[in-house]
């Protein structure tokens, strides 16, 4: 895996969209060959989402040839409401760029059969191709999309019923009322993210540092789902200073590339010009 | 401002996105649109002559726009609605002579400069035979390319007090004789195409012509009156929901009997009701600090009205209202031979520029006063005086100084500067 690490949220948000635009420009879609991008929602990719918009907008990066899948959706939550994700996509980026609406694929919370909804949206991605590039985020129990802890790692597209800590999280969007919160959702499973090419996990926030320590730091573990990505060919995590809070100086200096040898040699070079010194002293010392 | 067809030329052939309407979807761009009270930088998309909502059309019908308007960085905000004007151009709506319809149909052209997509042509104290004739002849109507829509007929007059007639004819005033329902139509003849009564609450058997009025769903305006507080509060009680051009023609607001004026914060208005009050903000009818009070004292309620007559848009000197004749001084047009105020001669987009100037308000209070609030009024807020998801598109495109600059009615442009 790469850890990325940036100062802020800012520039880790700018540095995540980057990086997206480049894959996208670099890999040059067309309309027999579209790029395919898994996305996530939540407050951790709204700054990444809005360096996309400006790079649409200075006309470095068109969606024409893009196709988006999303992670998950609630279940019962009506599609035009205000925490729904179709609506968070929609305010916050499709909107925004020009991306064609048929390429957009966002599971349906409302559909009559759930089950064959998931099964659906599994043949979807084969059909488009699997995905290029899946961008996701991190909860702080660690989950990934709503794979709570104790989710199969192997899961594929399903309903979930969320942990009381991810319900307590949401309900600041529901007026803080727990009872308006939904319950169910549906969901990518960790198997069907393991399946994209690349996984890029975007992680900021001193609340997230504990769920990125057992991510990386330690085993694969079911109830730290986002360990799963330790198996994967090529994960890029994206994290600010505050999220890396709870790592060992050791990872995050070796990540950020700052382990030095020159203190070695600069104090092995000071010891023998010491070494020297005194001997030219003592030898002074001596002829006088 | 810019058109440009988007999208179908580079990659060919684009798939249909008509899977609820075959009409052509035009979506205005760089833009800031009243909404929710505020000014936000939105796009607004128009199809068949409704807004429309783009996050359904993306999701639903996987549709696009067909055409892209540049609006370069102007105002959006709903067509402006005036619910109270006697005419204007020479054209006099009281007037029963000639052609009333093709009269009126060429004030409804000119208003479109203002910014106003819909009117109530109102007239002022009348004989009978000028209202049996009148009154059918001016039908509500959608508006178009032709001019502002008509939502209904505002009749002020005749049962209002003697002393407070303002311009209005002292002989052809009358009072509500035994049972209101009978009066009002021996008077008026009709009441279909009716949207606003003025009336004065204190004339006795008043309370029977309020209710009825109500009851049809006809605004009933209490107004030119010498009514005090508790015989508007009753009004109020039987149905009454507006105050014509507040201050003017009434008695002044006393601290121990507020009069008309103290519906603005009175505690007996039934629950669940607003009272909405006129104003006349040309810098004349109203001194600014007036203004101020009343607009700090009941925000929500404060509608603009232009009181038009005859002379405006025209050049200074006599003219004829009702059955009176005016003289027009400057931005004044006074009763010929006094120093009485005869309706003003200012326009809508002039009122709502003042407006916001004199009372510090913000863009987009100035803007709703002129355009939710008479919408409200009149009931009819589900399909006019906003910018709501399937309300009617009749917009304005204004700059930052308020001026405006193109009026649209149903999503079709009907001028433009």
């Amino acid at each position: 895996m790469r850890l990325v690490i940036l100062d802020d949220y800012d520039l880790a948000s700018e540095w995540a969209a980057k990086y997206i635009r480049n894959r996208i420009v670099q890999f040059k879609p067309t309309a027999d060959r579209y790029f395919t991008l898994g996305l996530p929602t939540g407050s951790t990719p709204l700054g990444c989402y809005r360096k996309l918009i400006e790079y649409h907008k200075n006309g470095d990066l068109s969606f024409k040839y893009v196709k988006t899948f999303n992670m998950d959706e609630y279940v019962g939550l009506p599609r035009d409401h205000p925490e729904s994700y179709h609506s968070y996509m929609w305010n916050n980026f499709f909107k925004h760029i020009d991306i064609e609406p048929q390429n957009t694929h966002i599971l349906d919370g409302n559909a009559s059969d759930l089950q064959a909804e998931c099964a659906a949206f599994e043949q979807q991605i084969t059909a488009a191709g699997g995905i290029e590039l899946f961008v996701g985020g991190i909860g702080p129990d660690g989950h990934i999309a709503f794979n709570e802890p104790g989710s199969s790692l192997v899961s594929r597209t399903r309903v979930k019923t969320l942990a009381k800590d991810t319900i307590v999280a949401n309900a600041r969007f529901f007026g803080n009322d727990l009872s308006k919160v939904p319950t169910m959702t549906l969901t990518v499973g960790v198997g069907t993210v393991m399946d994209a090419r690349e996984v890029m996990i975007l992680i900021t926030g001193a609340h997230k540092a504990f769920a990125l320590y057992k991510a990386i730091e330690e085993g694969v573990n079911h109830m730290w789902t986002v360990s799963a990505f330790q198996q994967h060919p090529r994960t890029i995590f994206v994290c600010d200073e505050d999220a890396t809070l709870e790592l060992r100086v050791k990872t995050v200096k070796y990540f950020k590339g700052t382990i030095s040898t020159k203190i070695l040699s600069s104090n092995f070079f000071s010891t023998l010009i010491i070494i020297k010194n005194m001997l030219l002293e003592h030898q002074i010392s001596i002829f006088e | 401002m810019s058109v440009f067809k988007c999208r179908g030329g580079i990659s060919g052939e684009m798939p249909s996105n008509k899977s609820v309407s075959d009409a052509p979807i035009t979506q205005f761009v760089s833009c800031r649109i009243l909404k929710d009270h505020r000014l936000q930088w939105e796009d607004l998309w128009v199809r068949e002559g409704k807004i429309l909502n783009p996050e359904k059309l993306f999701f639903d019908e996987e549709g696009f726009a067909d055409h892209k308007v540049d609006c370069g960085n102007k105002i959006i905000a709903p067509g402006f609605i005036d619910v109270q004007i006697n005419g204007g151009y020479g054209i006099d709506f009281s007037q029963a002579s000639g052609d009333i319809r093709r009269g009126v149909a060429q004030v409804a052209k000119k208003i479109l400069e203002h910014g106003v997509t819909s009117f109530c042509p109102t007239l002022v104290t009348s004989p009978p035979d000028i209202y049996h004739k009148v009154i059918p002849e001016l039908r509500v109507q959608d508006g178009g390319p032709e001019g502002a829509g008509i939502l209904g007929i505002h009749l002020e007059g005749p049962f209002i007090s003697e002393q407070k007639r303002g311009a209005h004819p002292p002989k052809f005033l009358r009072t509500f004789k035994a049972g209101g329902v009978a009066d009002l139509m021996e008077t008026y003849g009709h009441l279909d195409n009716v949207a606003l009564v003025t009336l004065a609450p204190e004339l006795a058997n008043s309370a029977a012509a309020i209710r009825e009025l109500s009851g049809r769903g006809i605004v009933v305006s209490l107004g030119h009156s010498m009514a005090d507080l508790s015989q508007a509060e009753e009004a109020v009680q039987n149905g009454a929901i507006f105050i014509t051009h507040l201050f003017n023609a009434m008695l002044p607001f006393h601290h121990r009997d507020p009069g008309i004026v103290g519906l603005l914060t009175s505690d007996r208005i039934p629950p669940g009701r607003m009272v909405y009050y006129g104003m006349i903000a040309d810098g004349i009818h109203t001194h600014p600090a007036a203004l101020r009070i009343a607009h700090r004292a009941h925000p929500a309620g404060l509608v603009l009205v232009t009181d038009a007559v005859t002379a405006m848009g025209l050049p200074p000197g006599q003219h004829s209202l009702g059955q009176q004749q005016i003289d027009i001084q400057g931005l004044h047009a006074y009763v010929a031979g006094t120093t009485t105020l005869s309706g003003s001669i200012a326009t809508m987009d002039m009122c709502v520029r003042h407006f916001r100037e004199v009372s510090g308000c913000t863009v987009e209070a100035a803007l709703e006063a002129a355009s939710l609030h008479p919408a409200q009024l009149l009931g009819v807020s589900n399909r006019k005086g906003t910018l709501e998801f399937g309300t009617d598109a009749d917009f304005i495109v204004l700059d930052d100084t308020l001026t405006v600059r193109e009026t649209y009615i149903a999503g079709q442009q009907v001028w433009r500067k």
